[in-house]
């Protein structure tokens, strides 16, 4: 989902424990904003987002996480893009290529071989098509349909959908 | 991942004493159990000029208790108007990881760190804060038991900063090199 302007939260995990977690960092992000007249910076939003799920691992005193695994993206007009990867455990860890989940051993994989830093976005588009390609025939429960979002300078944004599976359509966040 | 909590994002560090310097290094690998998330992992951090520590097993802990420790160092220094010195870092460690007897952090730290007239120290302790001094090297990780091998051959006394620097990182990488848990290459620091 969108976090702010130059923001994009991906979110993999337990669905109510996403949706929640998600929102409330959201708000908090905004109230930020709100409150100081100027946005947090990505790596602001990832520690604080990596702070909340570290205080939430503890907060009985067992292990008791909120289960969603989380890759933050952010443009800052100071230090340009940047890629956070932060686990359900609140490991936190910035990253060039990250992925989650069953279909993450096929797209590190893929991102392995073809990343380089200074992609253009024709070329990270391409990439993204091809991890997609790659997960849509090797994992057995794939997923049908993908949503590509960017951030760049101009802002966070949906940037295209790849359906195999048209349906109605979902309301996004 | 109950059973194998400190083996789960995989670590190696050794801390070795020279002549009025010492080394510290660790490995750069951050795994999710056996798949490798990053190779530029950073677990060894600067306290101050002279203390440094280094945190191997679960990433999580490691990461919150880096900030706690900077937190009450920042908060010493503006008290005491100096930095700490590496055994009373080492006790105030000890007694952080303590505090949660009952509920631990999952972190073995490493401190090495220049005491006064340039005196080199190196401790260790386990997740619940019972130190271990030594006098020539300490190790902490998944590749422990390699890493115990081979500085126990390789280590020598008083050995000035360019070989202590070559022993730790050979001792450090053979290590690794046994261990699929660890390594992708090393971070070294000699002061």
């Amino acid at each position: 989902m969108v976090l702010d302007s130059h923001k994009l939260i991906a979110a993999s995990g337990e669905s109510g424990d996403r949706v929640q977690f998600t929102e409330y960092i959201q708000k908090n992000v905004a109230l930020y904003q709100f409150r100081n007249g100027i946005p947090l910076t990505t790596a602001a939003a990832a520690n604080f987002t990596r702070g909340e799920l570290a205080t939430a691992l503890r907060k009985v005193s067992i292990l008791n996480p909120y289960f969603v695994n989380i890759l933050l993206a952010g443009y800052d007009k100071e230090t340009g893009p940047s890629l956070y990867y932060i686990d359900y455990i609140a490991t936190l860890h910035k990253v060039d290529k990250g992925a989650f989940g069953y279909g993450s051993y096929f797209s590190l994989s893929m991102m392995d071989r073809h990343y380089h830093s200074g992609m253009t976005v024709e070329e990270a588009i391409d990439l993204v098509d091809k991890c997609i390609m790659e997960i849509r025939s090797r994992l057995v429960v794939a997923p049908p349909n993908f949503v590509i979002k960017i951030v760049d300078k101009d802002g966070a944004r949906e940037y295209a959908w790849r359906e195999s599976v048209k349906d109605a359509a979902v309301a996004s966040a | 991942m109950m059973m194998q909590i400190f083996e789960y994002n995989g670590s190696a560090v050794v801390a070795m004493v020279g002549k009025n310097c010492f080394a510290i290094a660790s490995d750069r690998r951050l795994g999710v159990q056996l798949q490798t998330i990053a190779t530029d992992f950073q677990r060894i951090s600067k306290i101050h000029d002279r203390v440094f520590l280094g945190l191997s097993g679960l990433a999580t802990d490691a990461q919150t208790l880096y900030q706690r420790l900077v937190f009450r160092h920042k908060l010493y220094q503006l008290r005491e108007e100096r930095d700490m010195k590496p055994e009373t870092f080492a006790n105030l460690v000890s007694a952080l990881l303590y505090e949660k007897r009952f509920g631990p952090y999952f972190c073995q730290p490493v401190i090495a760190g220049l005491g006064d007239e340039d005196k080199p120290f190196i401790c260790t302790m386990d997740s619940i804060g019972a130190k271990e001094l030594a006098k020539d090297f300490v190790v902490a990780g998944t590749a422990s038991e390699s890493l115990y091998g081979a500085c126990e051959s390789m280590f020598k006394e008083d050995m000035e900063p360019e070989e202590l620097f070559e022993t730790v990182s050979q001792a450090l990488l053979s290590s690794v090199d046994r261990d699929c848990l660890s390594g992708w290459g090393g971070h070294v620091y000699v002061v």
